[in-house]
């Protein structure tokens, strides 16, 4: 497909998206919403894992930190949206600087290991520090502000189109990142770090930039979340939630971008399905983890492709 | 004027000593070829002078700049730039791509976040020109991982020269190649500005020769003989450890 064809279907999706408040009752819509939002997120974690060989286990911690400090502002301080939501990914942005620092010396399973460590120390904040995030019981009523006398988020349309201004805005700008020389220098540090340093590209700042920059999406993703549900608790950093999040890119496919959007759609739905009928959520999870490790080691965009080639092969 | 210097260099992996106070220096624009049998340290010397490792002893020096703590990186932007006895590109990358990222790494303007890298119409020139240079243009598109052996190895040497270096250290071009590719690599090396200072390791003693300046003889981690290929030859360690016992050819 080339890029005119990627431009058309990209408006061709953004129109559907935005007829759906007209022919979704207002339960289906906030799952789209759901969907949107997870999207970005899975989304944010596969410029770590599929463009810069990265794997995270620990990116909840950026998705609750900035869900955490949007919703303390708006709660305790009054902040409004566009003080708040902004504060919200600098606060990911910060942490994600300093854990860069940390757990960038390290590579592969040691990586992993030290980003579900470092989650694991602001859940246990967000857990302990009680009489400032409300602990284990999370912080409830947080206010979901009017944009403007036109434009109410309270109403679910109104919220709606915010969710999907925002999606789309972070998706438009984690395409040219990946399009960019930028974005090739982190596919170049994934194939072969020591290449890219004999070429004279500084690798340590690409990781760096890299890890800040999945985290200020995925700050954005949790940013929304908390206004959607208007909810906070240390749910939002859990490790069930890291791993959640990066199933959803290999499910998808990692090395795209509509590979891990694909995969959380999925992923939301099925959580919202089948939580009708059982309360074994984590169960699923690992068999439908089980089954792409199997079946799909590339996701469903690499298994779309590999059909594809095998139809085109004569 | 004296491009590179290696001086009193010692690496040391655990208690196994690969390469014992090493000190030669190489002039702008010479061939040096650095031969040695398997195990000699002639593979440690590059990553050295590269700065993927770092030394445990000694000082190396480019253009009079003592370069010794520098990271791999900041020697490859002062124009030292190398290739890898153990093929390394970007497996999955085309061809083109693995060319445009070598290309990328010195275009100043090149490196921001948001432009499109397909926009930058000057890069592809450049790197159409490049792989047209050495007629790789009918694989441009492929995967760094599917095309041959031999063609890899071209690969290799063209995203080095990318760079447009100053030095360049080669480290076993040729190895693993055809009869036929190897009288191309020779050629290519052959074809380089002679401003360029090269320094080459070489298992082949033919190719080895017909390039070398000087030769720098590497066993056991020691210097044991460096001059013109005539001293080289006629030297007796040399003679005796490297070649055997017997007269050389």
């Amino acid at each position: 497909m080339g890029w005119r064809g990627g431009v058309a279907w990209s408006l061709a999706g953004l129109l559907v998206l935005a007829a759906l408040p007209y022919l979704l009752s207002s339960y289906y819509l906030g799952l789209i919403v759901e969907m949107m939002i997870f999207a970005l997120f899975a989304m944010s974690l596969d410029l770590l894992i599929g463009y810069t060989g990265m794997a995270s286990l620990g990116h909840a911690a950026y998705f609750g930190v900035a869900a955490y400090a949007t919703g303390l502002l708006a709660l305790k301080l009054g902040w409004d949206v566009w003080l708040a939501l902004p504060a919200g990914i600098i606060a990911a942005m910060l942490v994600a600087t300093l854990f860069g620092l940390l757990a960038l010396r390290t590579r592969g399973s040691y990586f992993l290991m030290i980003t579900l460590a470092l989650s694991q120390v602001v859940w246990g904040i967000a857990f302990g520090w009680r009489s400032l995030t409300g602990g284990d019981d999370g912080m409830p009523n947080i206010p979901r502000p009017n944009l403007s006398a036109h434009w109410s988020l309270t109403d679910d349309t109104g919220f709606y189109y915010f969710v999907l201004l925002l999606v789309a805005v972070g998706t438009l700008l984690l395409v040219r990142i990946v399009g960019s020389p930028f974005g090739y220098a982190l596919r170049g540090i994934r194939e072969s770090e020591t290449r890219m340093a004999a070429l004279g590209y500084n690798v340590q700042r690409y990781r760096l930039a890299a890890f800040v920059l999945a985290a200020i999406f995925a700050g954005l993703a949790g940013c929304l979340y908390v206004y959607y549900n208007r909810f906070v608790s240390p749910d939002y950093l859990q490790v069930v939630r890291s791993a959640e999040v990066l199933l959803m890119v290999i499910l998808g496919g990692a090395g795209t971008l509509i590979g891990p959007a694909l995969g959380a759609a999925l992923i939301v739905l099925l959580e919202n399905v089948i939580s009708g009928y059982t309360e074994r959520w984590l169960l699923v999870l690992g068999v439908i983890y089980i089954l792409v490790a199997l079946f799909a080691p590339r996701g469903i965009v690499g298994l779309i492709n590999e059909l594809r080639a095998k139809r085109d092969a004569p | 004027m004296i491009a590179l210097a290696v001086n009193d260099l010692s690496r040391s992996f655990g208690g196994v000593r690969a390469l014992s106070n090493i000190s030669f220096e190489v002039e702008q624009g010479e061939r040096r070829l650095i031969i040695g049998p398997n195990g000699a340290g002639k593979t440690t010397l590059f990553n050295m002078l590269s700065g993927a490792y770092p030394v445990s002893g000694g000082t190396v020096t480019l253009f009079g700049r003592d370069i010794t703590d520098l990271p791999a990186y900041r020697r490859a932007r002062m124009g030292l730039s190398r290739t890898f006895q153990i093929t390394n590109l970007f497996p999955r990358l085309s061809i083109l791509e693995n060319v445009l990222l070598a290309l990328q790494a010195t275009d100043d303007n090149a490196l921001s976040l948001f432009r499109r890298m397909r926009g930058n119409a000057a890069l592809y020139r450049r790197a159409d020109a490049l792989l047209q240079e050495w007629n790789l243009t009918a694989i441009a598109g492929r995967a760094a991982r599917q095309i041959s052996y031999g063609e890899q190895r071209q690969v290799d040497l063209i995203l080095a020269m990318a760079l447009n270096p100053k030095v360049l250290l080669l480290d076993e071009p040729t190895a693993g190649l055809s009869a036929a590719e190897v009288v191309r690599v020779v050629a290519m090396i052959r074809s380089l500005s002679k401003e360029m200072t090269i320094l080459m390791i070489e298992h082949d003693m033919d190719v080895a020769f017909t390039l070398a300046d000087r030769i720098c003889v590497l066993h056991q981690g020691r210097l044991i003989a460096d001059g013109d290929a005539e001293t080289v030859r006629r030297d007796p360690r040399v003679t005796e450890i490297y070649l055997g016992s017997d007269e050389p050819e």
